[in-house]
């Protein structure tokens, strides 16, 4: 299962993005293998539009879960369609690090 | 132009579709619109008893916005009972979410795919677990 954390820079010591359609960089990690990978959103700087294209491109990439800061109602609908869970975490300030070791526990 | 109206989220709708007065001498005046986000504030300060800062963080909006719906949503009963006037509820500025849940261990909300059967959190596999909407803080 992949899961699919937003976050603001490439790397796992970047911050936590709070926003889902557009977030900087989104960090996707294998939960089999523990690897990560990180693909920049194209779509952070659409003027409209950005929650249903981010969701579309996680439907794509093949991730079960999606953790961010918070969704906007579109956002919502479409992850809801593809079946996604939707996870939101509101402290701010961790990093990507942190939040990849509290679910591995 | 006007900054956009930000949505109100509420746990689930009003049960009634309106409320209508009885015994009332001649034909009463026009009804009055109670926006569902009224109802919620209404339900979440005076039935839930929260503070309107808890209430204003469920709803997603600032703890002004909240006193200024709650506030709307008292007039509009109060000229309704003292007009005798007709209380139809209509969507108004709000979005359902009621799938959502928390987890009481590392206070995570997060929504459940229909395809998942396993019933814990996905960040710290607690079982505490509870409907946003049913929990009571």
């Amino acid at each position: 299962m992949k899961t699919a954390i937003t976050s603001k820079g490439n790397g796992t010591s970047a911050q936590f993005d709070l926003r889902f359609g557009r977030a900087a960089w989104f960090c996707v990690i294998d939960d089999e293998t523990g690897n990560t990978e990180f693909f920049e959103n194209d779509c952070a700087n659409l003027s409209g539009g950005a929650g249903i294209k981010a969701s579309e491109k996680m439907a794509e990439l093949g991730v079960a879960k999606v953790i961010s800061g918070d969704f906007g109602p579109k956002a919502k609908e479409y992850l809801n369609k593809f079946n996604i869970q939707m996870v939101i975490l509101s402290n701010d300030s961790s990093s990507i690090e942190t939040i990849i070791s509290k679910l591995k526990g | 132009m006007p900054r956009r109206r930000r949505h109100r989220r509420i746990v689930a709708p009003p049960g009634f579709q309106g409320y209508k007065p009885y015994g009332t001498v001649g034909e009463s005046a026009e009804h009055i619109s109670l926006f569902y986000e009224e109802y919620e504030a209404i339900k979440l300060a005076d039935y839930d008893l929260l503070k309107h800062e808890e209430a204003c963080e469920l709803m997603g909006v600032s703890r002004a916005t909240f006193a200024r719906i709650y506030e709307s949503a008292r007039r509009k009963i109060a000229s309704a009972l003292v007009e005798t006037r007709e209380i139809k509820t209509v969507f108004g500025n709000a979005v359902l979410d009621n799938d959502w849940l928390f987890c009481h261990n590392c206070s995570a909300k997060f929504t459940m795919p229909s395809n998942l059967t396993e019933q814990k959190c996905p960040v710290c596999k607690s079982d505490k677990i509870d409907f946003l909407n049913k929990l009571k803080i």
